[in-house]
């Protein structure tokens, strides 16, 4: 069987910040040769906790880290096209119209000077996909496919009006007004209350079905990953530990932080110890010359912290980065 | 056991200054809260953002002021207080604060803030304060090289555990915690989850959990209440309330949390607010177990 060529294929991407720290000029490596692929209208949950470099992955494959970081390494194959060899024009050509972002805090990604309405139909303009009274009727078609009540009313709105949770719907409607094939959501519920975060990752799971999008779904929240991702990467300190079947990976984790994280979470016994991870996540800018995670891990063996382990595969798709995985030697 | 806090008819009202665009209002933040919690107890208090469950603890501790109601602490009433006995009773009960960033003063070194509610409070003499904050350092799991560091120095974890050294310099018998860990990561979540269980033990702690993490209150609490729109609307022993949810809105919360166990098949609740009389007083469903209903 011959597989199509994914959607996004991101190969060694590498993302650096030069920081002034006590006067000298560091570089610290946010991302650190990630590797991942997204097929057509398959989803992959980015698992890790902040500052593991999954928000500045994302930035990168859109191409909008500021500077003082920039993409040093890698390729992002979207569609066929390398997007680190786009210029600024063509780049904001593939934004918005081909791959759509919904970001955590819909308060701030929302312009509060602008309706809503005009902010759905604005993409639609600049693109050049529908003139400014079809691209308004769109908007109010699309508040309707996001289940915002009277949407025609809606539309009209001005960000503040809205709760958390419809304000979150009204940034997915515009990140899918141009009917992108990817869909990029940077930890689109962790500002919302359960019961409404509930509410939008079935709004996700509706529209990926209807519009037939894949998904980039980053999140700290395995149970967020449960629920709605086909695969999983989880990433430590700038690295992608462990990729495979979201079923897999949680049921089976290979990785002693993924296994790790997973213990920890409460739930089986209560009033009892819970299986903590020791340490703390640590600063980028002094990584141990091997794994990463090695000072927070029990299994810890002697070549953990000589150099950081390759990948190794477990299966055809379920892949770890850790020496207890691989022959000693 | 002994009741040690009994909350009876908890009221607060904001009002809200007219603006070119509307006339003054009033919002009931916390509208008839009542419950009881026993010595040594942990009792949860969860809700989603806007219930009310901050407002509550705040009000409890006086940071801010009740519009009616009563609480008894022991022997106090202490809304009742005058500002100088408050004061004596806040020694005997202290608040964790959600964000380890912004509830420690920037330019005060670790060991100071941890001290100051001990200088505030003319406890003992200057060494026996610097030995008792070396004692607090040890018991929340810092370490005393840290003493003279600044906040920015700690990570999120560390911070709370000086957050929760300054909570105990007084020796409280009750703490309130309001969201104690959701600003924390995931893999440090755990790890002051422990210490609060730790400490609970060790110098038998009344705990009063504010969260809205389902899975850690039932971890943590013995008992809980559930608040939506400022009312409880269905409280009991934490077993209890999670096996069988008595409340449409408990019944909806349990169900949104998502679990992380692949095989596990969730069917999710809705709750529809329309088609529940929000205005119905608890009454028993279970023994211990009240709701809403």
């Amino acid at each position: 069987m011959i597989q199509d060529p994914p959607l996004l294929d991101v190969r060694g991407l590498t993302t650096e910040f030069v920081v002034a720290r006590k006067g000298a000029a560091r570089t610290v490596r946010a991302v650190d040769g990630v590797s991942l692929q997204v097929q057509r209208g398959e989803t992959l949950g980015l698992v890790g906790e902040s500052g593991c470099g999954k928000s500045v992955t994302a930035l990168s494959i859109i191409r909008l880290v500021q500077p003082p970081g920039r993409i040093t390494g890698g390729t992002i194959v979207f569609e066929g096209r390398d997007l680190t060899t786009l210029d600024e024009p063509e780049m904001r050509r593939v934004r918005g119209a081909r791959i759509g972002f919904v970001f955590q805090e819909p308060m701030t990604a929302l312009n509060p000077v602008f309706t809503i309405g005009d902010q759905i139909a604005e993409s639609l303009v600049v693109h050049g996909l529908a003139g400014r009274a079809a691209a308004r009727s769109r908007a109010v078609e699309l508040l309707e496919a996001v289940r915002i009540p009277e949407p025609r009313k809606r539309a009209g709105d001005y960000p503040h009006q809205l709760s958390g949770g419809m304000r979150q719907r009204a940034l997915i409607a515009a990140a899918i007004s141009c009917c992108p094939s990817l869909l990029i959501a940077d930890e689109p519920t962790t500002a919302l209350d359960v019961t409404i975060q509930a509410e939008i990752l079935d709004l996700l799971r509706e529209m990926r079905a209807q519009f037939g999008l894949a998904l980039l779904l980053i999140t700290h929240d395995l149970g967020v990953v449960a629920h709605l991702a086909d695969r999983v990467a989880v990433m430590y300190a700038g690295r992608i530990v462990e990729e495979g079947p979201t079923a897999t990976v949680l049921s089976r984790p290979a990785h002693p932080y993924t296994r790790g994280l997973l213990r920890s979470l409460p739930g089986s016994a209560p009033g009892t110890r819970l299986r903590a991870i020791p340490g703390a996540v640590p600063d980028l800018s002094a990584l141990p010359a091997g794994c990463a995670f090695s000072p927070r891990c029990a299994d810890r063996e002697a070549r953990c912290d000589q150099r950081p382990p390759e990948p190794v595969a477990l299966s055809p798709d379920h892949h770890t980065r850790c020496y207890l995985h691989t022959k000693a030697g | 056991m002994m009741p040690l806090v009994d909350v009876r008819g908890l009221v607060k009202e904001f009002s809200r200054r007219p603006t070119p665009f509307s006339r003054s209002s009033v919002v009931r933040a916390v509208d008839g809260v009542s419950f009881v919690v026993d010595e040594g107890e942990t009792f949860g208090l969860v809700g989603e953002s806007g219930s009310g469950k901050t407002t509550t603890g705040r009000c409890m501790l006086r940071l801010i002021e009740p519009t009616s109601g009563q609480f008894l602490f022991g022997s106090r009433d202490v809304f009742a207080l005058k500002a100088a006995d408050m004061r004596a009773v806040r020694r005997d009960m202290q608040m964790v604060f959600q964000d380890p960033y912004a509830s420690l003063n920037p330019r005060m070194r670790a060991g100071v803030i941890v001290e100051e509610g001990l200088v505030i409070h003319g406890v003992g003499t200057r060494q026996e304060r610097k030995d008792r904050v070396r004692e607090l350092f040890a018991l929340v799991g810092l370490d005393e090289t840290q003493l003279e560091h600044y906040p920015h120095e700690f990570s999120g974890g560390q911070r709370q555990r000086i957050g929760l050294a300054r909570a105990l310099a007084l020796r409280p018998s009750l703490l309130v915690a309001d969201e104690p860990v959701s600003a924390l990561d995931v893999s440090i979540q755990a790890q002051i989850i422990n210490l609060f269980m730790e400490l609970q033990q060790a110098l038998a702690l009344t705990l009063i959990f504010i969260a809205h993490d389902l899975r850690l209150v039932r971890h943590l609490c013995t008992r809980v209440a559930v608040m939506y729109r400022g009312r409880i609307v269905e409280m009991g022993r934490i077993d209890e309330v999670f096996r069988e949810p008595a409340h449409p809105y408990t019944r909806a919360l349990l169900s949104a949390v998502p679990d992380p166990d692949p095989r596990a098949q969730q069917q999710r609740v809705t709750f529809d607010v329309a088609a529940t009389d929000l205005g119905a007083p608890l009454r028993d469903v279970a023994p211990g177990h009240q709701a809403a209903i």
